[in-house]
């Protein structure tokens, strides 16, 4: 299946991908509104450190330790999409205990969030790639 | 593809014959699936029963997989039936109502019991409880009243989230524990210490150092003189691998059912798995009970597959565990021996462990938690320190520390 890949060398710290993500799971159609003086809770992260920076979210692995991991049954998996159910979700971290790559983090609300490649939200492709000005992120088959 | 007749068995309905019935069916589709559960529920998720009493899930919210699981898997559950014997010589289960089932290959995946140590009149104590179960937790809260005071022994895992989950539900909540300490068995002095400040804070009581010398109506007279007045009592001081359907068949047994790296009991057709078995633990090479939520699902994960013939080992367990109480987290892993390197900050706390240049624990609490699988994953997967840079990562878990090489399979190949 497609997925997010990072080149890292295309990185330029410029964190667009976050704004990115947090404007397209903030449910808003106007990404002003969606940011504009207010706490970003993006799904996706850019380390950065140095000359070097690059994105960082989930990996949608193969053998997912946060689903394996989860107490709730809250993380489960849909042709090779790993996606979390926040009704579900009670917030006990066992994610971020068991995720390799650090990729989820708590929402807003105190349950986890991850990376869904925007297939659960209105947009249907990844919004961060999409507005990545040097496609230091990308969405294909690997 | 095994022929449609094989005939899997799987004793207990919680995590490990969730991750069972997931890897058998990836192998084998038509296999028959046959689940004995002894509560009279669908599999759902026994560590959320805290967060029922405090309200922050239903029990619509805490099923474990959803209602069309079994089905989707062609599985037949028996709920509310207990298996009173296993008869190796035969493949053959005993029910409980009289009945008898064959195996060609059976699961035991009977979980725990809550281990009682004996205290003088426990047995006249009107309201008590233990809390391991969906039972349990609504016994209790058909109890809990506004003016209950609530006694709990023990302050390990159990116990505290008991506390956390009827603090707000109750008058008061004393807990008492033998151990000097809370959660001795996952935290160093230091974590005990911050989150019972914490704990205390927001209104828990503690005598610890001090156990029930005997009850006495709804007073509780401990070793130091003590006397706690309560109305509740919560047994919660720890849990014991549930065996005796494996002891009583011969099996090899330990504290738990002994199982190698395929998740095989001693009998080879018989495979066990989750709080009632003991398997290898990477970080000491010992057989260990781990009754920690991964672990159980990824041992009738690897059961399964080698169940159905498709062989994979488990072997990288370990110990790790992610709690919190009233929105403080910890995440610990792995074994605390070593050298240490120790990081405290005003509202988290850090302590790594290392040995041969290995990780091989770690305890992370309040502000230190973010990206902690980074440094659960360093332990699992034996990860050579030399290899990274371990005063960056050290300091905050981060892919920036491993080498550019590394990080390119991480983000760039399709895990």
């Amino acid at each position: 299946m497609k997925k997010i890949y990072v080149n890292e060398q295309w990185c330029l710290a410029c964190h667009l991908c976050e704004y990115y993500c947090a404007y397209a799971n903030s449910g808003l159609s106007d990404m002003v509104q969606a940011l504009k003086d207010k706490p970003l809770h993006p799904r996706i992260q850019v380390e950065q450190r140095g000359t070097v920076s690059f994105a960082v979210n989930c990996r949608h692995c193969s053998e997912p330790l946060c689903l394996k991991s989860c107490i709730a049954g809250a993380i489960t998996e849909k042709d090779g999409l790993i996606v979390i159910d926040q009704d579900k979700c009670v917030g006990c971290y066992s994610c971020i205990m068991a995720c390799p790559y650090g990729a989820l983090m708590p929402s807003e609300s105190g349950v986890m969030q991850k990376c869904e490649l925007c297939a659960t939200n209105s947009h249907g492709l990844p919004v961060c790639v999409q507005g990545c000005p040097n496609q230091a992120i990308v969405y294909e088959e690997r | 593809m095994r022929s449609g007749s094989m005939q899997y068995v799987i004793i207990g309905n919680s995590i490990t014959s969730v991750g069972c019935i997931e890897s058998i069916r990836k192998h084998d589709t038509t296999g028959a699936i046959t689940v004995i559960g002894e509560e009279n529920h669908p599999i759902y998720a026994r560590p959320l029963i805290s967060y029922l009493l405090q309200g922050k899930t239903d029990e619509q919210k805490m099923t474990y997989r959803d209602e069309e699981f079994y089905q989707k898997h062609g599985v037949q559950v028996l709920t509310g039936r207990r298996v009173e014997k296993i008869e190796v010589e035969g493949q053959l289960l005993r029910l409980d109502d009289g009945s008898s089932m064959q195996y060609d290959k059976l699961l035991i995946a009977t979980g725990s019991l809550p281990f009682i140590p004996p205290m003088k009149n426990l047995e006249e104590v009107e309201h008590r409880h233990t809390f391991l179960s969906l039972s349990d937790a609504k016994e209790l809260e058909a109890e809990l009243q506004p003016s209950s005071r609530v006694l709990i022994i023990g302050a390990g895992l159990i116990g505290l989230k008991c506390a956390e989950g009827i603090l707000e539900r109750v008058q008061s909540v004393t807990v008492v524990d033998l151990a000097d300490r809370i959660l001795s068995s996952i935290l160093d002095e230091e974590g005990s210490a911050r989150v019972q400040t914490h704990l205390e804070q927001i209104g828990i009581r503690f005598h610890l150092g001090d156990s029930v010398c005997e009850f006495c109506g709804q007073e509780a007279l401990l070793t130091s003189g003590k006397v706690v007045g309560f109305d509740i009592l919560v047994l919660a001081v720890g849990v014991k691998p549930n065996i005796a359907l494996a002891k009583d068949a011969g099996l090899a047994v330990n504290k738990g059912i002994l199982i190698d790296q395929a998740c095989r009991t001693s009998n080879p057709h018989i495979w066990a798995g989750g709080d009632c078995s003991e398997g290898w633990e990477l970080l000491s090479g010992e057989r260990r009970n781990l009754a920690l939520l991964p672990n159980a699902y990824m041992q009738g994960e690897t059961a399964g597959y080698s169940m159905a013939e498709n062989e994979q080992r488990f072997e990288n367990a370990i110990a790790m565990n992610a709690i919190g109480f009233f929105g403080l987290h910890i995440i610990t892993a792995g074994i605390y021996q070593g050298e240490d390197l120790c990081f405290a900050t005003e509202k988290g706390y850090k302590r790594l462990f290392i040995k041969d240049d290995h990780l091989v624990g770690c305890i992370l609490i309040g502000d230190q938690v973010a990206r902690g699988g980074i440094y659960t994953n360093l332990i699992r997967s034996r990860t050579d320190l030399r290899t990274l840079d371990f005063a960056m990562i050290s300091e905050q878990p981060a892919l920036m520390a491993f080498a550019q090489k590394v990080r390119s399979e991480q983000l760039g190949r399709a895990q």
